[in-house]
């Protein structure tokens, strides 16, 4: 254990090092999450009626998307896992007494969390000074708080999940760049990562609510602002821990498979 | 001890010829070849041997040392070393081997050196005391000194190999396979790591297995020689058995290459 531990506390150090790289993200967020804010608030001075949610919950829905990006984006991926798979290095790294699948999880989710620490207090502190229904909101009871930050943590950790699939798949395509678009693409917009997922048409999302993108980042949204009932509340978490346990399983599988049949790459 | 018993090993190249129309059909219709890195592969390395593993490019030097290490898993043949399977129990194997690989890196890019060494030690699980003697003597004999602070995009080519051989020597293993060490070095960095290599089987007994073109590697270092072409092991011997008289090294080892034909 403390071997992978070793990993992600290095892992999470260099990932501290990008203060530059930190600061352009949050004024990205920033102006993303204001954008999106503004677009709604359009949307709901036609009619606050037709949606599922107050303005003051989509714009904490939104904050929490930006401020928390690099813990559920899923087109943050670990350039360096590719490029040792295509260039052979991965040589190195299965001559260690160590479990490929847990290292690399170990380093994706180090370098989610040290992105994530720089960048989520700058966001969520001015966003809580914003004016309502534009700011942040006060979470809607201690124990949604408490919910929410649990399935903040089983999100995050399905995504690494997901993540790690798309690495151990390029052992079999060669090139990562494919499978890379299309998921992070699929992603995004299953995930709630380009509308959330509320406001899709009820068959649809009910549909979307099951897939493991939902268990990303959306469970924890909405939970934090109270949208869901106790009941889909205890049902959303059950999903997340279900796919969080089924996508590693098959992710660490996958992985025992390609490393029989590993080829390195370039003599 | 190693033996490697009657090994085989396969690759699968795509292979299309030149231009666009070419390109188009192997779109629909790849052709594939097979190409036989190892076949029927036999030898046995006692402990404590240095042995030089010679042979052309793409003979098969360098699969036989991943499948000693347990990162290929050869098609057919039985691999044992000290007991253990390679490929089959990889991560009790790779806790008794060492590995250089001469043309990767296995340090990491933006960190100090230490810092790559700090984490081999707790990847290995290396008692602390014993981290601290191995670091000490691998400072000493390899010069490392200052250069353990310094990231390892900044070293150069002879430093990093240095620093890289005492990254795989860390949690003292009794096998050392080493896929050209030497490879772009200069004359001093050579002979340093040479004379390191040297004392290091004298006096931990290490077993050493490595892979060079450099022949006067092969002349300073292994006692024996097994030569490899094709895919086939040629000789297995000294080097006072492809040398007559008193030639240049590399004249004697391009006649052997030429006398067996398997110069590419």
């Amino acid at each position: 254990m403390k071997k992978y531990l070793s990993f992600f506390r290095l892992r999470f150090l260099l990932g501290l090092q990008y203060r530059v790289a930190a600061l352009a993200g949050i004024a990205t967020q920033f102006v993303w999450g204001f954008m999106e804010i503004m677009i709604f608030a359009a949307f709901y001075r036609t009619g606050a009626d037709a949606f599922p949610m107050t303005l003051t919950a989509t714009s904490s829905y939104i904050w929490l998307q930006q401020a928390f990006l690099a813990l559920f984006a899923a087109w943050m991926m670990d350039n360096e896992i590719f490029s040792s798979i295509l260039s052979g290095g991965i040589a190195y790294e299965l001559c260690r007494p160590i479990d490929i699948y847990n290292m690399w999880f170990c380093r994706n989710a180090a370098s989610r969390l040290a992105r994530a620490v720089l960048r989520c207090f700058p966001i969520l502190i001015a966003a809580v000074f914003l004016p309502e229904p534009y700011g942040i909101a006060a979470p809607a009871s201690a124990e949604h708080f408490l919910l929410f930050l649990i399935a903040l943590v089983l999100g995050f950790l399905t995504t690494v999940s997901l993540c790690m699939l798309i690495y151990v798949l390029t052992f079999f395509t060669v090139s990562p760049q494919g499978l890379r678009i299309l998921f992070t693409s699929g992603v995004e917009f299953f995930s709630g990562g380009v509308i959330p997922l509320p406001f899709f048409p009820d068959p649809v999302r009910r549909f979307m609510e099951l897939l493991p993108f939902a268990s990303m980042q959306n469970a924890a949204l909405q939970i934090y602002s109270g949208t869901l009932n106790q009941a889909e509340t205890v049902r959303a978490v059950a999903l997340q821990l279900f796919w969080l346990i089924a996508v590693t399983a098959g992710g660490k599988m996958l992985c025992r498979m390609a490393v029989k049949r590993v080829v390195v790459q370039g003599g | 001890m190693i033996t490697m018993d009657h090994v085989c090993k396969s690759y699968r190249i795509a292979k299309r010829n030149a231009g666009f129309r070419e390109a188009c059909r192997s779109f629909f219709r790849r052709e594939t070849e097979t190409v036989h890195a190892l076949t029927d592969v036999s030898f046995t390395i006692g402990d404590g041997e240095m042995v030089g593993y010679i042979g052309p490019n793409g003979a098969g030097k360098s699969s036989t040392i991943k499948i000693l290490s347990g990162i290929l898993t050869p098609d057919s043949g039985t691999v044992l070393v000290d007991g253990r399977v390679p490929y089959k129990n990889r991560i009790e194997h790779v806790r008794e081997i060492g590995v250089v690989f001469g043309q990767r890196s296995q340090l990491w890019w933006d960190v100090p050196v230490i810092d790559s060494f700090e984490l081999l030690k707790d990847i290995y699980m290396i008692p602390h005391t014993d981290y601290q003697n191995s670091l000490e003597e691998l400072t000493e004999l390899l010069h490392l000194g200052e250069l353990l602070r310094s990231p390892a995009r900044q070293l150069s080519l002879g430093q990093r190999m240095r620093c890289e051989i005492a990254a795989s020597l860390l949690h003292n293993p009794r096998i050392l396979f080493l896929d050209e060490p030497t490879i772009g070095l200069d004359a001093i960095s050579k002979l340093a790591v040479r004379e390191f290599i040297l004392r290091r089987n004298r006096l931990h007994g290490t077993t050493v297995i490595l892979t060079t073109h450099d022949m006067q590697d092969i002349e300073a270092l292994a006692s024996r020689i097994i030569l490899i072409g094709k895919g086939r092991i040629l000789m297995d011997g000294t080097l006072e058995d492809i040398r007559h008289g008193g030639g240049n090294i590399d004249d004697t080892v391009a006649e052997l290459y030429r006398s067996y034909d398997i110069a590419n």
